[in-house]
């Protein structure tokens, strides 16, 4: 097919869009195969047993119960852990650092943290937490997961702070408040919103890690409220059941994949939400 | 007390600093044995035998790389494909929809992907791709060899896959925000001199973008080395060096995930500790470059 | 800035205030961003129970010579000040100043309206609560008085617990303007305070303005000559850093002895 200059370009630029669609057609069928098999696989086993009784041996009746609360409870102890080192290092950042080569560092680090293997922490927390304590535990296990929640948590403290206006800052000082009641009275609750939105993207992220659990808080098969020791969460249970040869194990495996997925969904959904809400009277 | 609350907000920043460097010493440590007692050899070594304590990363450190590389090179094309369609093609009313929809798919945890690879993916895959394949290859050819292996869809290329719609999101919502910084007067001169969208992209917006695109692209090069749930389930789990597209293999933190947890011996687990030193120091690598790339703005 | 020719006499006019009329003055005051200087020698009185107005074109350190009356400028290494600054005498760049305590007698509005994120109330009571242990009694009515003087009581009387965030440009205004003097202060610092309002919000903020010199010494910023002269009793005109002409404001726009002040105020420059 001979074609002059013109038609050559229409072609390729035809072409280009085609690739577009075809590509996005291809993203959004991955997405809807993926949440379609939760949704088939999952809610086929949903059902009261599974939130009031704990994982089965095979072959028997059972739950979740246990891998739910255990996780809540983990991922509430990770996020207080959190939130508490990861607001006043974002304050550090924002507000005292006055961006030395250090402050630079903390920030290289922070942003490295951020995207490095969970697995990773999790060898590191077996080597100083579960080696030491001489058995695997859930406090291990919620260190772990502030490791990684920390981060998320830093960066959008120190982003949220910095866009509030310096006159504000000033404000404060020419009252007479000294810088830190200034930051935690005044500069803290503006920034509130933000803070409370990098706290929910946080959790949603360590909700669904399971490879620093795996030799950190293991498992439990039963249910166990006590931190020291290890304790039943979603992940390590979905990697337990999935990859085992029993089907009720597996229908188990997918209820719970389901309810993290949800989980997670409804967590990103909230934060919209919660962006989107104009300043109230 | 404002020098108390400062120095009190100084330990949570060294805190992260001690934090990475832990991880690191910790990691050093512990995999010193298995260092120590095989040398470079560890790399190049393909052997990983519990039983008679011979252990070498080759086949890991290989699968690492080949189904991180796979993956970036099916799921590039596409995230581009998307950022395009999003930036240039789609109907406005649709646009926040399926943006929002991109972002979801971000965050859905890999492990669900894994299990999706597993039992949806796989079998499908290994019936419909993998066997005909395989049947078709002819006998002794190059095609033959790069075919290989048993049809029952764990192998590197399927974890390349899962990996590939496990960062596809994430690249994909990066690239968006990042074409959307072109300020709009600029693709609109573009435009009105009659440049289709194919040009305006390539004269246009990549070149404005290209230093933090390239950075997004290694960004998300970076999480496909550390990931292991969406990988574990589907990769097959043998530790040699993959000869094939369809051959089991493992990835550094697969091997990790898998035998860590019931290491035989202090040796094992020293092997397994220096492997993710291995890993450590890779994407460490890539990330600091993705970092340079980016600045400090883009780098989540 | 401009390098000035070196031959060029910088010559300063500058009237006097009566010593018993001085709350706040500048001697030789100098300023500096890091190595860059940017007051030279500054020597400016301002007179109690009166309004002085800073007037220059951009960048002739107005804002400076403001933020360094309440030290403000602390909150930022590398910038410093040498000279002396004399409160009632008292040489406030001393070091063993109470930065909060001065605070507390020197008060400062910025250029765009800072509301805190809380209610009306409790903006006004944010200042008074870190000095004072009022009854709540007490406290109500020093809220009041506050929010009368800045002429917004009327307008917010009955939403005293709404946040100060749901008030309008010119309202956040005076409530940081009824912040600032709930505290009540020696001095008020205002910084282009009406700059970011429309001309109804202005004009309701000069009156306040006015209303409150019969209590302190107020200084203002304003690149607005025609409000200058509608409410300053002294001007001072500043020009790269340096005092030109300092006198009462009808006399300084009336006869400028300076023909740069002249310049100026004729609009030959801005």
């Amino acid at each position: 097919m001979k074609l002059d200059r013109r038609g050559r370009r229409s072609l390729k630029a035809g072409a280009f869009m085609a690739f577009s669609y075809v590509s996005t057609v291809l993203a959004l069928v991955a997405l809807v195969a993926i949440l379609a098999s939760l949704l088939v696989e999952g809610v086929g086993g949903l059902n009261l047993a599974v939130f009031t009784q704990s994982t089965p041996p095979p072959g028997g009746e059972g739950g979740l119960a246990n891998a739910i609360v255990g996780s809540l409870m983990l991922c509430a102890a990770a996020m207080v852990a959190a939130v508490v080192v990861g607001v006043l290092a974002g304050t550090w950042l924002a507000e005292y650092s006055c961006d030395s080569w250090y402050a630079r560092v903390v920030r290289f680090v922070n942003d490295v943290l951020l995207s490095a293997p969970s697995i990773l922490i999790g060898l590191f927390i077996y080597e100083v937490v579960v080696r030491p304590m001489g058995g695997f535990s859930g406090y291990a296990g919620a260190l772990a997961l502030a490791l990684i929640a920390t981060p998320v948590v830093t960066r959008t403290t120190e982003d949220v702070l910095k866009l509030q206006s310096r006159a504000l800052r000033e404000s404060g000082v020419a009252l007479g408040s000294p810088l830190w009641t200034t930051i935690q009275k005044i500069l803290w609750r503006a920034a509130g919103g933000g803070i409370v939105t990098g706290g929910l993207l946080a959790f949603a992220r360590i909700s669904g890690e399971t490879a620093p659990l795996l030799f950190t808080s293991l498992n439990n098969q039963f249910f166990s409220l006590d931190m020291g020791r290890p304790i039943a969460n979603l992940p390590v249970v979905i990697f337990n059941f999935a990859l085992s040869a029993y089907e009720d194990w597996r229908r188990l495996a997918w209820v719970g994949a389901l309810l993290i997925a949800v989980a997670v969904l409804a967590i990103n959904v909230l934060v919209r939400v919660l962006a989107r809400e104009p300043r109230r009277s | 007390m404002d020098p108390i609350f400062r120095a009190v907000c100084f330990s949570a920043a060294t805190a992260l600093l001690c934090a990475l460097a832990g991880v690191m010493v910790s990691l050093v440590i512990g995999g010193w044995p298995a260092f120590a007692k095989f040398g470079l050899g560890f790399f190049t070594s393909e052997s990983w035998n519990p039983v008679t304590e011979v252990y070498g990363a080759a086949g890991p450190i290989a699968g690492t790389l080949i189904t991180s590389f796979l993956s970036l090179l099916i799921a590039l094309p596409i995230a581009f494909g998307v950022a395009v369609f999003l930036t240039e093609f789609c109907p406005r009313v649709l646009r926040r929809p399926i943006g929002i929809a991109v972002e979801l798919l971000a965050g859905i945890p890999s492990i669900v992907y894994g299990m999706w690879g597993l039992f949806v993916f796989a079998p499908v895959f290994a019936k419909y791709v993998q066997l005909p394949m395989v049947l078709a290859a002819p006998p002794g050819s190059v095609w033959e060899k790069l075919v290989a292996g048993v049809p029952n869809g764990a192998n590197i290329l399927t974890a390349s896959i899962i990996l590939a719609i496990m960062i596809l999101p994430y690249m994909a919502a990066t690239l968006r925000e990042l074409f959307l910084t072109v300020p709009a007067k600029v693709r609109e001169s573009a435009y009105g001199i009659g440049a289709t969208p194919l040009e305006v992209v390539g004269a246009v917006t990549l070149p404005y973008v290209k230093r933090s695109a390239i950075g997004a692209v290694m960004l998300g090069l970076g999480r496909a080395l550390g990931e292991t749930m969406a990988v574990t389930f589907v990769i097959g789990n043998a530790h040699g060096f993959p000869t094939s597209l369809f051959s089991s293999g493992s990835t550094i933190a697969s091997t990790i995930a898998n035998e860590f947890a019931e290491a035989t011996s202090e040796m094992h687990s020293a092997a397994l500790i220096a492997l993710g030193l291995v890993l450590f120091l890779i994407t460490f690598t890539v990330l600091a470059l993705a970092r340079a790339l980016l600045g400090h703005r883009q780098a989540v | 800035m401009n390098a000035q020719p070196a031959a060029e006499v910088f010559e300063t006019y500058s009237e006097e205030v009566a010593s018993g009329e001085v709350k706040l003055e500048t001697r030789n005051l100098d300023f500096f961003y890091g190595k860059v200087q940017s007051l030279h020698g500054v020597t400016i009185p301002f007179a109690r129970n009166s309004v002085t107005a800073l007037i220059g074109p951009s960048g002739c350190g107005k804002s400076t010579l403001l933020r360094a009356l309440n030290r403000i400028y602390a909150l930022y290494p590398g910038q410093r000040a040498d000279g002396q600054i004399l409160l009632d005498g008292q040489d406030i760049l001393d070091r063993g100043v109470d930065l909060t305590v001065l605070r507390s007698r020197i008060g400062m509005v910025f250029q765009q309206p800072t509301p805190f994120p809380m209610s009306i109330y409790d903006n006004v009571a944010f200042g008074v609560r870190l000095y004072e242990r009022l009854s709540k009694a007490e406290l109500n009515q020093r809220v009041e008085e506050s929010l009368r003087r800045s002429a917004l009581w009327d307008e917010v009387k009955d939403k005293l617990h709404a946040s100060g965030l749901s008030l309008s440009g010119g309202q956040q205004q005076r409530l940081c303007v009824a912040r600032t003097v709930a505290v009540r202060p020696e001095v008020l610092l205002l910084d282009e305070p009406a700059s970011a309002l429309d001309p109804i919000s202005t004009a309701k903020l000069e009156e306040t303005i006015v209303e409150l010199k019969r209590d302190m010494a107020v200084v203002i910023v304003t690149h607005n000559l025609q409000q200058a002269a509608r409410i300053s009793d002294y001007a001072a005109f500043m020009y790269l850093g340096r005092l030109v002409e300092f006198a009462a404001t009808a006399r300084l726009f009336d006869t400028p002895r300076a023909s740069r002040t002249a310049d100026y105020i004729t609009g030959r420059f801005g």
